[in-house]
């Protein structure tokens, strides 16, 4: 997939806050509030694949659905091609669904029961009155064709589906538009492992055809690497890293990166039995009332009195890799002297002579390479 | 040899439906010893789920015929008097389910749901009961057990309430625990997690382990032998090392060369398996993989029997391929350089 150049960023996420009101009594007062986005950063450049990983309730979905604004944020902004839409009306937005859409996690719900197929894809044309009837027919039709499915299922229902297809025709809806984003809310795991690699290609695959943009949501960093030019991980609302992909796992930063790292099953026995296994004790907390100072400290292995009390700022180690921990792993001595607390949190910012190399501290990584 | 723990022999289960009979399960056999974990890895539909659930005569609806024989301690489960068949389920064999969510009842406390396992088994009064559920979920991990054993469902995680069932299977210390995809719809950290515990419980308990799963990554670190299916049947049939670095059966390469591999540089394209699964009214003739398979020549418009075709005497494959040939024609696909 192609890499982030120079140029306006298509989508720019700046110090977003998502709290969702927590209410009780009869007069339903505001008793407590869900912080599932707490005040995010970064930015997506034209034709690149963002890759938002980390647990259920880490805030992943909640992003997602702000910056496609089916969600409006509490605080901050969301520009999209340096526009900003975080206050947009309905109304307004009208015109800006055109250019982004979202693709559900979920094949079986996300798909109206009741309505044909043709129906469900032809929607969007419909609304935005596109082409007359018979025009938008053919456009559905070259759609089902374009995510691998065939002409003749314009009449069927989605329970004539099974997962993997339904989650095809998902994507042509999304597509439909001809959009600039799409937003990927876990489009895989609800899917067996061999038609996962079908819809990762396809993805990518319409990608090229069509110059997309791909914010794509997962729990699995063996999936997102797959896919993605940057990743970034999220804990209880929060990025801790945020770096290239490969140097994501080459060297991971944060331990909770480094935790989600080892999680990922590898399909080789000996290799499995041979790798450092780090298994991360209990759930996510409450993010209702979420820890205090790092937020991952109550299950981090590396935790000291610092993490309790002082929230670790997102810092750039250099090369665009950007992380928040007051212990950073695999980063040399030089450049911890050297770091700098982001401004704007975006690898615009990045000191380009920072270069880190030599890991901070040996041993052996979560992951084993094999030959 | 003695006699294994449990053995399943040529297991054959259909449906009567409106299109005509879906032979969900054709002849499957196997077994597993005491301490010993059998993966049984699958796509949906590839009946792995039907094998286990008829094992434990769990399906009851009319339109299904089940032949075969499912030994267990000298013992034909298929021909065991309803009562007594419900004396073996969840006391000697228990099972836990896929989706944590909905096979908990969500008007009952957690607490009593694993009581009432308790008190279905075993002659013993019910705080006695409780206080083993207490003790059973501070096994498989939950914080805060005496407090949380009054909680309902909805209060739990996801990850915790696959603990819950977890405890609740194992509340008769089960000589067999069934685990139907027990990590799918859990994320990455706890499907870790939940995976470690099972390891742990058996080797505490001494339980045989069945572990159904269409990821073979999950089964590759605790598994002892996997058998891989296919439409119905056993395509392939193997001790774990074999399976992984002696995979006979394209189909195994297919599922091999699918999974991002994180231990691997990162390929251009994953390798996948093209097509679906073959509808099992209408099986193709022949190898059930025949028409998604890239190897298949005249010969394979008849079906290979499972049997031993490679050194290993353990290690049994459906292939019509020369030995030789798989060996050269693999990597390909496993290493998903091929192109797709």
């Amino acid at each position: 997939m192609s890499g982030a150049n120079g140029g306006d960023p298509l989508v720019e996420v700046r110090d977003v806050k998502k709290y969702f009101p927590i209410r009780k009594g009869l007069l339903q007062r505001e008793v407590a509030r869900v912080h599932a986005v707490d005040d995010v950063t970064f930015s997506v450049h034209e034709g690149e694949t963002l890759g938002l990983v980390g647990e259920s309730g880490c805030g992943k979905s909640t992003l997602g659905r702000t910056i496609v604004r089916l969600l409006e944020p509490t605080a901050g902004n969301v520009f999209f091609e340096g526009r900003d839409i975080s206050k947009l009306g309905s109304r307004a937005l009208r015109p800006l669904r055109r250019e982004m859409q979202i693709v559900f996690q979920d094949p079986y719900a996300s798909l109206n029961p009741r309505k044909r197929v043709g129906s469900i894809i032809g929607s969007p044309l419909k609304i935005h009155d596109i082409d007359d009837k018979k025009g938008r027919r053919k456009r559905v039709q070259d759609l089902l064709q374009t995510v691998g499915l065939s002409p003749e299922h314009y009449n069927r229902f989605p329970h004539e589906f099974s997962g993997g297809q339904r989650q095809r025709i998902g994507v042509a809806r999304a597509l439909a538009l001809r959009p600039k984003l799409i937003v990927a809310d876990e489009p895989v795991s609800a899917l067996d492992v061999s038609i996962q690699s079908q819809m990762l290609n396809l993805l990518d695959d319409l990608q090229k055809e069509f110059s997309l943009t791909y914010i794509f949501i997962a729990h699995d960093l063996g999936v997102v690497r797959h896919v993605s030019d940057r990743i970034a991980v999220m804990y209880l609302g929060k990025i801790v890293e945020l770096s290239p992909a490969e140097d994501l796992y080459v060297r991971p930063i944060m331990p909770y990166t480094e935790a989600l790292l080892s999680a990922v099953p590898i399909p080789d026995p000996d290799l499995a039995h041979e790798r450092e296994r780090i298994v991360l004790e209990g759930d996510v907390p409450s993010p209702i009332n979420p820890p205090s100072g790092c937020r991952f400290h109550p299950r981090c292995r590396y935790m000291t009195d610092i993490c309790k009390e002082v929230e670790p700022p997102l810092v750039d180690y250099g090369r665009g890799h950007l992380a928040a921990c007051h212990h950073p792993l695999n980063v040399d001595r030089e450049t911890l002297e050297r770091v700098q607390v982001s401004k704007r949190h975006t690898p615009g910012s990045a000191d380009e002579e920072a270069r880190p190399q030599e890991p901070g501290r040996a041993g052996a990584g979560p992951i084993p390479r094999s030959g | 040899m003695a006699e294994p723990l449990l053995e399943v022999k040529d297991l054959k289960v259909s449906f009567r439906t409106e299109d005509g009979v879906v032979k969900a399960v054709d002849g499957v056999s196997f077994a597993v010893d005491q301490g010993e974990v059998l993966g049984i890895v699958g796509e949906s539909g590839s009946g792995k789920s039907v094998t286990m659930m008829s094992v434990l005569r769990l399906i009851n609806d009319p339109n299904m015929q089940v032949e075969g024989e499912v030994i267990y301690k000298g013992r034909d489960l298929m021909k065991l008097h309803k009562d007594e068949m419900q004396e073996v389920r969840g006391d000697e064999i228990a099972m836990i389910f896929q989706d944590p969510m909905t096979s908990l009842n969500p008007v009952y406390r957690v607490g009593d749901q694993i009581i009432e396992a308790i008190l279905t088994h075993q002659d013993v009064g019910k705080p006695v009961a409780k206080r083993r559920a207490i003790e059973l979920l501070q096994q498989v991990g939950i914080p805060h057990a005496e407090e949380r054993v009054e909680d309902y469902p909805h209060q739990f995680s996801g990850g915790m309430r696959q603990r819950a069932m977890i405890a609740m299977a194992l509340a008769n210390n089960p000589d067999i625990l069934i685990a139907d995809e027990p990590t799918t719809a859990l994320d990455v950290t706890i499907q870790a997690q939940i995976i470690e515990l099972i390891d742990k419980l058996k080797d505490e308990f001494n339980s045989a382990v069945v572990l159904i799963t269409h990821d073979l990554g999950v089964v590759a670190e605790i598994a002892n032998e996997i058998i891989v299916m296919y439409a119905g049947r056993v395509v392939e049939r193997a001790p774990t090392r074999q399976l992984f670095y002696d995979p006979q059966h394209p189909y195994t390469w297919g599922l091999l060369g699918s999974i991002p591999r994180l231990d691997r540089p990162k390929l251009e394209r994953l390798h996948s398996i093209k097509g679906m699964p073959p509808s099992l009214i209408n099986a193709p003739e022949g190898c059930k993989f025949r028409p998604r398979c890239p190897h298949a020549f005249d010969k394979c418009t008849e079906e290979p029997e499972l049997r031993n075709r490679v050194e290993e005497h353990a290690h049994l494959d459906r292939c019509w391929l020369t030995v030789p040939d798989k060996r050269r024609l693999r990597d390909e696909t496993i290493s998903g350089e091929e192109a797709a």
